[in-house]
Parts: C-alpha cells; structure tokens; sequence
C-alpha cells in the first residue's frame, strides 16, 4: 500500500511537467495547427538558464523569472524567424521545421552553456513531508501546484477573454478571424510566447527534482505530446489529463514491472491512442456540415 | 464610398483579375454578377485584403485601402462575408456574433446582438449551440449577422444565396434589401443574377476577369444578352 501510494507521489510529480509541457503543446496547435516538438527546448533553456542565471549570482526566484522571459522571447523569435516565414506551406512542413528548431535549440545550447548536469535548490527545502505511508518532496507540490494554476489560468484566459476567444478564432478559421479584425500574426506571437514561457516555467519548477542538460528537452517534448495525444490535441483539459495520465503509468510501470519500460511508455500510448481513439479522450469528433 | 481602379490580382503567375474598375456609392446596393470562375470571389478578396493586388487602387471612403492589413479593414468600415460563409464551427452562434464585434467592448455589442437576433430570429434560438451544426441557410444568416457586428458602413457580400433552398434565398434577399434602410451599403456578388438585379441599385457584369458590361440593374435586367447568358430568359 505504501508502495502504492509511493509510486503514485512520483507518479504526479512527473505528471505534472508532462502536463505542462502538453498545456504548450495544446497552445500553438490551437492557434495554428502546428505541434512545435521545439516544446520540449523550452523546458530545457528553463532550468539550463535558470541555472546559469543563479550560478551568477541571481536570487533563484529572479533568475526563474529571467530565464521564463527570456524562453518566451525566445518562443516569439523561434515563430518570427522559422514559422511566419512558411505561411501557406503544408502543417507537416511546419512541424518539420519546428523539429529542426528543436535539434539546433539543443545545439546551441550545448555551445551557449555546456554539456554538464545541472540542478539547483528546491524552492521549500529538502524535507520530505510524509503524507500516510509514504513521504513527498515538498518540490513535488511546487510542480503539481504549478501545473494545476497554469491549467486553470489558461481555462479562463480561453473561456471567459475575447483575446483568449481570438485565438480559438485564428485556429478554426484563420480567414474569418482577419475579417472580424483579428490580427492573426499577434495571435501566433501570443501563442508562441505563451507557450514557451510555460514550458519554461516546467523547466523551472523541475529542474530541483529531474536535474537538467542541454539534451532533456527532446524527453520531455515526446512525453508531453503523447499526454497531449492521449487527452486529445488541442483540449487543454485532456492535456492536463493525459499528462498526468502519462506520468502515472510511467511511475506504475516503473514501480511493478521494470525501470527499463518506463521509457516505452509513453510511445505505448501513442500507438494505442492511435489505433483505439485518434481523438484521445477529451477530443470532439468533428461533425460540421458544410 | 468605395472605389476601384486598375484592379489586377493574380494566383502564382496566373493573372486572374485584369483591371477592374468599379464604384459605389454610399447607400446603394450594387451588385456584381458572372459565371462561376469570373474572378467575382477573388475581386472581394482583394477589396477586404485577404488577396493581395498586383496593381490598382481600392479607396474607401476617402483614403486609400489597399496598403491596408486585412485586419484593419474592418475598423475603416469594410466588412466582408465570405465565399462559403466561414463561420467559426467550433464556437457557439453567440460567440461568432461576439467575435463578429472583435473590435469593440462597449454596450452597443449586447444592443447590436439583440438586432441580429431580431433579424435572424432563429439564431437566437440558437444561440448556445455550436455553429457548426446549423444548417446552411442558418450558417449563412451567421454569417452576415457576424459581418453587421463589426459595425461596417460597407458589406461584401459573396454569393448569400449559394446552395440554399428558394425560400431560404428569399428571406436572404430581403434582409440584404432591408440593409439600405440600416445605412449600411451593399456590394454583392452573385452567381443568382436574377435574384441580385431584382434587389440591386446598379450591377457589374464580370467576365473571366473583366467588367464587361455595367448600368443600372433594369436597364441589365432588359438587355437581350444579359437575359439569355445569366438570366435563362
């Protein structure tokens, strides 16, 4: 039982940046039908800048902040440059594109920092909180907490803003959105801002517990999108869901069977979510008529 | 109101408007007919900015809009209702009309809502249900009333009537007439030549990218060739 519930702290814990992750993946694809795989970069230059930042002599709180910034400045480069530029070329194009961002992301990263192994201090201390009969990092809350409060910010910034509204816009029908007077090109630098920021905002809040390198992101990019594939793309519910979903079976996985599948669990999934249910589990069947 | 000079735009290399002039003035419903492929869709493209012009000049109401984002044209008061309705399928009627007011935050939105629903009764029924599950005449009225929301002192309209049935393409053109005394000026473009010189001040006859004949519409509406090409008469 203890074991149980054990495997089910890191379970979340884990869960929690999968869910992050795919909260950014859900983003850019609802504003432009692109899954950006450079996703998984934005959590690595989270704690690799982070890292750099408070090895300067930063307060880590500050140095959280500059590398989030810094990733979103990023994030609006990355679509300024790679993106905008292949307007009008087939989605597949553009997620090849975003593909190569991410090894050239990895890439310079290696040159810009180095390729050791980072972390930094965890924000509440060491001290494991024993919860029943098991025991949690007080890290593990920041994560799960972290992800449950961008869920619900990008919940109301989705439902209840007319910007949050423009962007569901741009993505259902890009041509509309123009004639209603939406400027399409500041919804994809919204979105693209966005959703690096949170992703370096997971980088960030993880970093103390899964330790960071130039080469963590591409990890974190195929976990997260197969908890985005599993709750179905573009629902933000489901990427919370499947994240959390992702990050439970790893832990189970890796707890009753052996720490060696726990890396084939995530593609397990993408496969079964691609033979059983395409749409994954929050995903609508589109019917429209036309 | 809007005017149009030397208006040549082209697919890749493929010119496919060749100089097209043309005007309305404010308060007039003008119309332009043709043939599926005359360039009719590509020229309102080109008036709401989603198309680029390889030349000409489009003025409106006064100042030159073809430098112009598409996305601007909206809040100079030209509004554009799109081949194919293009409504938003995946958000519910109420917020394709509230989105159709993007620019605004002010209560003249809730106002200009209950009009659209005063116009189109049936939206209002419909009002929580996604839009893309309404029937094409209900998508159609969608549409336009989207077009309304943004406050246009000019609407383009592009073929209200295609694919819907006889009744429903009656009260389509009632609306549109019933436009004029809204102050809002009409350039419409349709396949149903009949149906849009019936309801139109002037009209344009565009041929494989040119304008090749023009006047007022019952002066169109009586011309042997225009009864024979578009009017089956």
């Amino acid at each position: 039982m203890s074991e149980l519930l054990q495997f089910l702290f890191s379970g979340l814990t884990v869960g929690a940046v999968y869910a992050l992750v795919a909260l950014g993946f859900t983003i850019i694809y609802n504003a432009s039908d692109v899954v950006n795989f450079a996703q998984g970069e934005f959590v690595m230059l989270g704690g690799m800048i982070t890292w750099f930042a408070y090895q300067a002599g930063l307060p880590l709180p500050l140095a959280a902040l500059v590398a989030i910034l810094a990733t979103a400045a990023l994030g609006v480069t990355l679509n300024k440059l790679a993106i905008e530029p292949a307007r009008g070329a087939p989605v597949v194009s553009l997620i090849i594109i975003t593909i190569g961002a991410s090894v050239f992301i990895q890439g310079a990263a290696q040159q810009v920092f180095d390729k050791q192994i980072h972390s930094f201090p965890a924000f509440s201390g060491d001290t494991p909180l024993r919860v029943l009969e098991a025991t949690i990092q007080p890290q593990s809350l920041w994560v799960i907490g972290g992800a449950l409060v961008v869920f619900v910010g990008l919940w109301l910034f989705f439902t209840r803003t007319l910007i949050g509204r423009a962007v569901l816009a741009t993505s259902n029908n890009r041509l509309a959105a123009q004639l209603v007077g939406i400027n399409t090109n500041f919804v994809m630098t919204l979105s693209f801002a966005l959703s690096a920021g949170i992703g370096a905002l997971a980088g960030v809040l993880a970093t103390p517990i899964t330790l960071t390198a130039y080469n963590v992101g591409i990890g974190f990019a195929l976990k997260g999108f197969a908890g985005a594939m599993l709750g179905g793309m573009g629902n933000p519910k489901g990427a919370l869901v499947g994240g959390f979903l992702i990050g439970l079976i790893e832990a189970l996985t890796a707890g009753y069977l052996s720490s060696t599948y726990k890396e084939a669990v995530a593609f397990v999934v993408i496969l079964l979510v691609l033979f059983f249910m395409p749409q994954g589990l929050f995903g609508s069947k589109s019917t429209e008529r036309v | 109101m809007l005017t149009v000079e030397g208006l040549r735009s082209r697919y890749g290399r493929i010119e496919v408007l060749h100089g097209i002039d043309l005007h309305v003035d404010s308060g007039e419903i003008v119309t332009v007919v043709g043939a599926n492929g005359a360039g009719k869709t590509t020229l309102l493209r080109c008036l709401s900015g989603v198309q680029p012009l390889s030349s000409g000049t489009i003025t409106f109401r006064g100042e030159p809009l073809h430098l112009v984002p598409a996305y601007r044209r909206l809040a100079r008061g030209l509004a554009h209702s799109p081949e194919g309705r293009q409504i938003f399928t995946n958000l519910t009627v109420e917020e394709n009309l509230r989105l159709g007011a993007f620019l605004y935050t002010d209560e003249r939105v809730e106002k200009d809502m209950d009009d659209a629903f005063q116009m189109f009764p049936i939206l209002k029924e419909k009002r929580n249900l996604v839009a893309g599950g309404l029937s094409g005449g209900q998508q159609q009225m969608l549409a336009m009333a989207r077009a309304l929301m943004g406050r246009p002192f000019c609407l383009l309209l592009d073929e209200p009537s295609m694919g819907l049935a006889p009744i429903v393409v009656q009260q389509i053109f009632e609306v549109i007439s019933g436009l004029k005394a809204l102050g809002v000026t009409v350039l419409l473009v349709e396949q149903n030549a009949f149906g849009a010189l019936k309801i139109a001040d002037r009209g344009y006859v565009m041929e494989t990218g040119r304008i090749t004949m023009q006047g007022p519409s019952e002066e169109l509406i009586s011309n042997p060739r225009i009864r024979e090409a578009y009017l089956g008469l």
